[in-house]
Parts: structure tokens; sequence; C-alpha cells
């Protein structure tokens, strides 16, 4: 094994500039994690520029059978990135070289580096956007959304990653370099290789440049804050929108124990006596939105929320989301270690799923807080914890199988936008059947005879469990 | 692992802080020393985990030695992060073991260079002030044949040249003396003491005179105390937590003497470590609460401007931008205020410019030390100068200001833009 690394690194010496190719243990350590869980040493990191250099190295992987992992910017929560099996991290976060907006033909051109909300920025000055926008946008590679096929909060009116990709150029497993889809919106010339790319967590192949739709920017929004004295009133509040033929930008709810932790953390004065508290965002003509916010406000107070606020300027509206950014730093003062699921139903399922993870909460006496894109069922169950702790580590492993289990039952899936990874692997089965994985299996197997491309993800080793302590 | 006890690392360094990083990367952005070198060991998020690994001695301490190193310690991650994690704790006490560590080897002669530097002049005003600013850089050259005492030595002298060109000409005997207790016209409104720091009362003397004259200006009485010393902030930022604490110590008790509503500084760096003087004193409840006291009342000269109204008699015709001191804006989280009052001067136009909030690359004497790397911080910060056209560049810390003059220079426009202190600006608006 050992010759075999050697052997590799000594040909990538001569193959490409050395400063992009990294073997100081503190380099190394420093590609051994994402933002999910686990802590694996790669013996190589390299930050390729260009897709002749990745092919090179791909070819070389394959020659000497050295396991390579491509890597974003490692914010994925699942571990996609994670090198499990040792090998070479290939970090695509450096090369953000090509970011080019084309508004005739409402697309971008991207090299996989560029930060995922630069893209919308720069298709903002051209009056378009490139709508995706997972949490993690200023900070996430276009290469790794595409990989992970990553959601957000607009995902409700907008859909996801996989919806705006029109054509790619993918170094494949064994190292040839390959162009799938183009520049145009309908293109059904044979399998629709983007679409199997996108989502396949670097399993499939190095995705080198990126053709994306752009759409035209919406002129105007509005925010909406609703509170529920029951959760049930917020979901049923939730359909009922959507039914009257609105669909709000984003739908996004927080339940009482995140509601608490916010007051506890910085008090904005919410009140902490309801159960939910659902904040609503239009986007689109302003005639048009003023008129439907005032239906949505309608349909909140016919379902029974206690109270309604619109928004009456972007100051107010800031103000209103502040609640839902101030989750996250809330709940990590109760302790450190956050377990954030994706686990996702259909909109319908929403207060069974609710119910549910009630009842998981009880049973393993943890803190689990819900928030999230409730209007496409894309909750976040998170639950705070300290990994230090190893009995309350067991406890939140067990609870987050059975928040899978009751995803699954319900009609719904494993993960909504974060992925498979290392972490849901062992449930794979469970949501796809024996044979609905099989045919996945197989496609890995022709697409990478070698087992060289991200090896250890979706996938599961036999008997594989879901660990999430790091000892 | 000689000095520092391996079952002492995780009490020694911040271990428990560590734990409140959920690798998330949203610091990464927000990192100039990421943007510019490219790889995550030189960014927070990369840091902080190598100095978990340390203390739970999975990699030697000789392995943080270059990230911590080459860290600006600007903290531009602190308000990126969106669990609130103590980089600056974690990052001080990686410091304090590496600079504990090597203090074996700190006994060469040129160490002791560095060592006379900052144990026998930065907390002595007084031979600071006989040094003058010119031999401060000159100063630093044994310093930095300390920290880098091979191959360095060869490009230093021409470095320097480059500092000293942009540095300006130390005051003579004439201009240092100076009137250490100002009274105001009325009955003052404020009475607060002053603390004009080493290097700033070296390089930028006059614009502690000016500052004093504000204070004046506006209504306060302002006192000049003796025995008060050097920050500690270079010494803390190089490891050295003894020394920091002793004159720390010293500044407390030398403004404790008098009851003063603010201490009030013109030095976004040394403001950035007098208000978080209760972190040294962890350990030591008294004086804890003693520093905590003097910590409150240290302001930033633009904080207590703000409070009280200014006699503006003339229009300063400038069109400027603001570079904020990441000391002030990450640490002392002052970020309005200076911003209003450069703003309310008369005939001032304000540009902002892209990413202010992003390091100019100064960091205390980062630009000496580590001088290519700061370089190509300041390059980045001078290509967002580049996009405004203005004829001034506005700081509110030395470091900044010597650190854009140099951009400036750089860019071969020394013609058309100047660097002020928000305090100069402020000073002839008033007409003083």
């Amino acid at each position: 094994m050992i010759e075999l690394l050697n052997g590799f690194l000594k040909e990538l010496s001569h193959a490409i500039d050395n400063r992009k190719v990294l073997t100081k243990e503190e380099d190394r350590y420093c590609y051994s994690y994402d933002a999910s869980f686990g802590q694996y040493l790669p013996d190589v990191v390299i930050q390729p520029t260009e897709t002749e250099e990745v092919a090179t190295l791909v070819k070389l992987a394959n020659k000497y059978g050295v396991p390579i992992y491509p890597r974003g910017q490692g914010t994925s929560l699942s571990g996609g990135p994670l090198p499990v099996e040792g090998g070479a991290v290939i970090d695509c976060s450096q090369w953000n070289q090509k970011l080019e907006i084309y508004p005739e033909d409402m697309i971008a051109v991207v090299s996989p580096g560029v930060l995922t909300s630069s893209i919308d920025q720069k298709a903002n000055q051209y009056g378009l956007m490139y709508a995706p926008d997972p949490s993690s946008s200023n900070v996430s590679t276009i290469g790794g959304n595409l990989a992970e096929n990553s959601g957000g909060p607009r995902g409700l009116k907008y859909g996801v990653t996989k919806d705006y990709v029109i054509g790619l150029e993918v170094v494949t497993p064994e190292g040839d370099i390959i162009k799938t889809g183009g520049r145009t919106v309908k293109n059904v010339t044979g399998y629709d290789l983007t679409k199997l790319i996108v989502g396949s967590e670097g399993t499939l192949g190095i995705i080198t440049e990126a053709i994306l739709r752009l759409i035209p920017k919406p002129q105007a929004t509005e925010t909406l804050m609703a509170t529920f004295h029951d959760i049930v009133d917020s979901g049923k509040a939730i359909s009922t929108i959507l039914q009257t033929g609105i669909v709000p930008a984003k739908m996004e709810m927080m339940d009482q124990a995140s509601i608490r932790a916010v007051e506890d953390y910085q008090p904005l004065g919410l009140p902490t006596d309801v159960e939910a508290i659902l904040l609503i965002e239009l986007d689109g003509h302003q005639v048009a939105i003023k008129e439907e916010i005032e239906k949505v406000r309608v349909t909140c107070e016919e379902m029974g929320a206690k109270e309604v606020k619109v928004a009456k300027s972007k100051e107010e509206a800031l103000e209103l989301w502040k609640a839902r950014k101030l989750v996250s730093p809330a709940i990590v003062k109760i302790k450190p270690t956050k377990i954030s699921e994706d686990a996702t139903v259909p909109r319908s399922q929403i207060p069974a799923m609710f119910e549910r993870l009630k009842e998981i909460r009880e049973k393993y006496h943890l803190h689990l807080v819900v928030f999230g894109h409730a209007g496409d069922g894309n909750l976040h169950p998170n639950i705070i914890a300290d990994i230090r702790d190893h009995e309350e580590m067991e406890r939140v492993e067990q609870a987050v199988e059975e928040i899978f289990h009751a995803a699954v039952e319900l009609g719904g899936t494993l993960s909504g936008e974060h992925g498979i990874g290392t972490m849901k692997s062992p449930f794979m089965e469970m949501e796809l059947g024996e044979v609905g994985l099989e045919m996945m299996k197989r496609i890995k197997e022709s697409w990478d005879p070698n087992h060289i491309m991200n090896p250890g993800k979706i996938f599961p080793s036999p008997g594989q469990r879901l660990v999430l302590r790091n000892d | 692992m000689t000095k520092v006890a391996k079952q002492n690392l995780k009490d020694k360094l911040a271990y428990d802080e560590t734990f409140s990083c959920v690798q998330c990367g949203y610091c990464l952005p927000a990192c100039p020393t990421y943007q510019t070198m490219g790889k995550e060991s030189h960014s927070p998020r990369g840091r902080i985990n190598l100095v978990k690994l340390a203390a739970e001695g999975k990699i030697p301490l000789s392995r943080l030695e270059e990230p911590i190193d080459l860290c600006l310690g600007c903290r531009a991650c602190e308000p990126a992060c969106p669990t609130n994690v103590q980089y600056g704790k974690i990052l001080e006490s990686a410091k304090v073991v590496l600079f504990e560590e090597k203090k074996e080897e700190r006994k060469g002669v040129s160490a002791r260079a560095e060592d006379f530097l900052f144990n026998h002049i930065f907390p002595y005003p007084s031979r600071l002030n006989k040094i003058g600013s010119s031999m401060f850089f000159y100063q630093l050259t044994g310093m930095k044949k300390a920290l880098h005492a091979t191959k360095l030595i060869n490009v230093l002298p021409e470095r320097l040249s480059k500092f000293d060109k942009i540095t300006p000409k130390p005051a003579g005997p004439f201009q240092r003396r100076r009137e250490h207790h100002l009274l105001p016209k009325n009955q003052p409104v404020l009475k607060v003491g002053f603390f004009p720091g080493c290097i700033m009362d070296t390089v930028f003397r006059d614009i502690n005179n000016m500052s004093m004259k504000l204070l004046q200006a506006a209504g306060c009485e302002v006192e000049i105390v003796d025995q008060q010393t050097c920050c500690g902030a270079l010494h803390s930022h190089r490891g050295d937590r003894q020394t920091a604490k002793e004159l720390a110590k010293q500044n407390i008790e030398a403004f404790e003497r008098e009851d003063f509503a603010y201490i009030v500084n013109s030095i976004g760096g040394c403001g950035a470590m007098l208000s978080e003087y209760h972190h040294l004193f962890e350990d030591d409840m008294e004086w804890y609460e003693r520093a905590k006291a003097f910590a409150s009342k240290t302001k930033d000269i633009s904080y207590v401007l703000s409070q009280l109204e200014l006699p503006f008699k003339k229009d300063v015709q400038l069109t400027v931008t603001y570079q904020p001191s990441c000391h002030m804006t990450n640490v002392q989280k002052l970020t309005d205020e200076p911003l209003a009052l450069l703003k309310s001067i008369p005939g001032i136009t304000f540009i902002p410019m892209e990413k202010p909030n992003k390091c100019c690359g100064s960091a205390g004497i980062y630009n000496l030390v580590h001088y290519d790397e700061s370089m190509d911080i300041l390059d980045e910060k001078m290509k967002d100068v580049n996009q405004v056209s203005v004829d001034g560049i506005v700081t509110t810390n030395p470091g900044c200001h010597l650190q854009m003059k140099l951009g400036v220079e750089r860019e071969g426009k020394s013609d058309q833009i100047k660097v002020y202190h928000l305090v100069e600006l402020l000073g002839e608006a008033c007409g003083l």
C-alpha cells in the first residue's frame, strides 16, 4: 500500500505543480473533516485548478489504486468529502477562476470552486438570479452543491440545485473528460447524465465545470411572521396557504424549543408560550404580492394564529428573520454538539412527523429542537448534545435512527438536502429496497470499476451502523 | 513535548472552547489568510481543529507553529461564526503554549535582542520616546533576527527601508513637550484619562496630542496619568502572558488612582487589548474584577466624541474611504460611531469600499515578521481601495495607518491618496 502511494506521489510530483500538492501533517489534518462527524487523515491533499490536472491525477489514482475524494469547502453535513479509506483529497475550493454570465442565454458557466452566493450576486447585476440558496451559500462551493444536490429555503418555490443544472464537464472515475447536457434548457439527447452526476456525492466523477440556468430576479419581497398556540394549526396553515394558489418563496418554522432557546440567548420579545412560529416570504411583482400577503395573513388567522405580523419595511423584515437566524447560535449554547438532520416528509404528514419527533425527544431524554423548511416538508430536527458524553451520544444515535424510520414510514425520505455520505448509508435499503439499492450499485460499479472514486459513501459496508462518536 | 507536560495541554490550550466549533466553515470567507494562502491550515476552522488535536496529543505542538504564527489575529472570524466560538481565546492559548515551549531555545543572542525590546523598551514610554520612530524600526531588526534567525536576515534591510520611508519623522525635543492635564473652557462635562500607548506615542505623537485637544474642545477634562505603560498587546499576541499580565496590572493600578468616567485611547489595537484585560485574570478573582472595571471604562475616542458635541469650524473638502481597524470592529465591537463621526465632518464626502472589514495585513508587527504574506493581504485590500475614487483613506489605528500608507506607496499613488487618522480630520474641522 505504502509503495503504491509513493509511486502515486512520485508520478504526481512530475505531473502537477508541487505547490498544489499538500503533504505536511498539519495540512492533511485540515482536510480530515467536514461539518459532519468523524475524522479521517488523508495521505495527500491536491488542489487542482485545471481539468487536465484532474484527468491526470485520476488516471494516476487508477494506476496505483489510490482512493480519491473530491471536496469543495467542506461544509457537508453528511460526510461527503471525508477520506474514509485514506488516499487523496481533491480540494476544488481554490478553483474559482471562472464565473461567466450570459444574459442572453440566461446561463452561468462556472468552475467548481466558485462560491454559490457569488453566482447569485453576479447574476443579480443582470437582473437575474441563481435560485438555489443552501444556508451555507456564502461558504459552499458550487461543485459541492452539485455533488450533493443541495436545497435551501427557496426550494419550496424554485426547486433545488438539480433543477438549475443543464450541462457539466466531468472527469470520469477512469480519468476521461466528458461533457453532459449543454447550454439549452431543452435537451433530450440520450440519457440525462447531468442529472445522474448531480447528487451522486462525488462517487461517479469530479465536476470540473458547470452550466447553470438563471431566472429573472423577482422585484419585490413581502415577509410575515405568525405565531401558533398549537403546532398542528401551523401545519394546517401551511397546507391551506399553498392550496389558495400562493407559492411563497420561503416558509420556515420554529418549534417551541427553538423559540425558547433564542429568547434565552438573545431576547427578541418572541412569545415563549406558543408552540410554533411560521416565517413566510413572498416574492414577485410588488402589486401582486401586496395582495397575496394579505391573503396569507387572513389564512393564518383563520387557522388559529395567535398573532400575525407583516413587515412594513426591509428593516422590519430583517428583524423578523433574525429569530430564525439566531436558532443555530442559540441552541449550541445549551450543549456544543449539534446533530442536524434533514429527514423530509410529504407536506400532509408534517403534523404527524411533529408528533413522532415529540415522542422521540421524550423517549430518549434529549434536547431535540425542530426548525426548518416546513413548506416543503424538509424539517430540520436538531439534537443538541455533548460529544464527550458517550452515554448521551449513544442515545442520540438511537434517536437519529428512529427519526429516519419515522420519516420513511410516513412516506418521506432519509435526506432532503444534506446527502447520504457516511452517516445515512446504513439506512439506504430501508428506503430503497434491496433491488433499488442494487441498481444504484450497478451504476457505480460500471462507472468506477477500480473503486477509487469517493469510496465508503452512499453504499453501506456489511453490518455498518450509524456512529456519531469520534473515538 | 518537553517543556509543557502532555497532561497539562488540555488545560493550557483552550481545549473546551474548541468544542464550540461545529466545523460549518462560515469563517472561511471572512479569513484574510485563508483567502491569500488558500490552505485550510491557514483558516480559523483549520487552526481550531489543530489546537484540539494538539491538546489531545494526536499531533505534536510543532505542527501548530506555522498555522498559529501566520494568523493575523484580526478575529474577523468571530463575527462570522454562527456558534460564537471564542477564537481569540483559542489563538492566545496556543501562542502562550508555543511561547513557553520555545523558552529554552530563546536563550540565544538574537532572542535576547527581541526580549530586550519587549521587556525593556515597550513598557517604558520615556525610553521609546528617546529612540524615536526610525530608531524604533531599527530596533525591530533585532527582533526579526530573533524570530527568523536564518535566511530572512538577508532581506530585512530592504523591508525596513520600505517602512522607514512611510514613517513620520520623529518629533524633536520641543515637539515632544506636552501638557499632561488639559482643562476645558467651561465646567468639564466628563473627566477622562488618556492612554497614549507606546508605539503610537512614538510614531504618531501628533495624533495623540490632537486626540487630547479634541476631547478638551468637546468639554472634557483630560489627564495622562503617570506610571501607565505599554498595553501589552504585542506581548500577549506573541504568547508572553506573564509580561502582559504585569503590564496590565500596572495600567490598572495607574488609572485606579483617579476617578475617570472613561479611559480613552485612539489606538484600535491597544484599545482592544485594554478592553479584554479581564481575560488575563480568569484564575484570579480579585484582579479579574479590577481588570473588568478598567476594561469597561476603556473607550475608543470615537465612542467618547460621539457622545459629545464637537465645535466644527470649517469644511474639510475631501473624498475619503474608511479602513476600520479589525480590533476595533471585531474585539471592541465599535463600528457605527467612528463612521458616524467621519460622516459628520462638514465638507467630507464618504465612499465606502468593498469588504472594509477585511484586514489590511498590518496586524501588530505581522507586516514586519511575515512581510511577504502581509503584502499579499495588502494587495487584496488595495484592489478594493482602487475601486473607489478617493483622495484619502481614514484609519483609527497606527498599524493600519502605516500599512495603508505602504499600500498607497506600492500602488504608486502617494501623490493622489493621503492616509489620515480620523482624529486628524476631526481636528482640522475644529480648527485645532
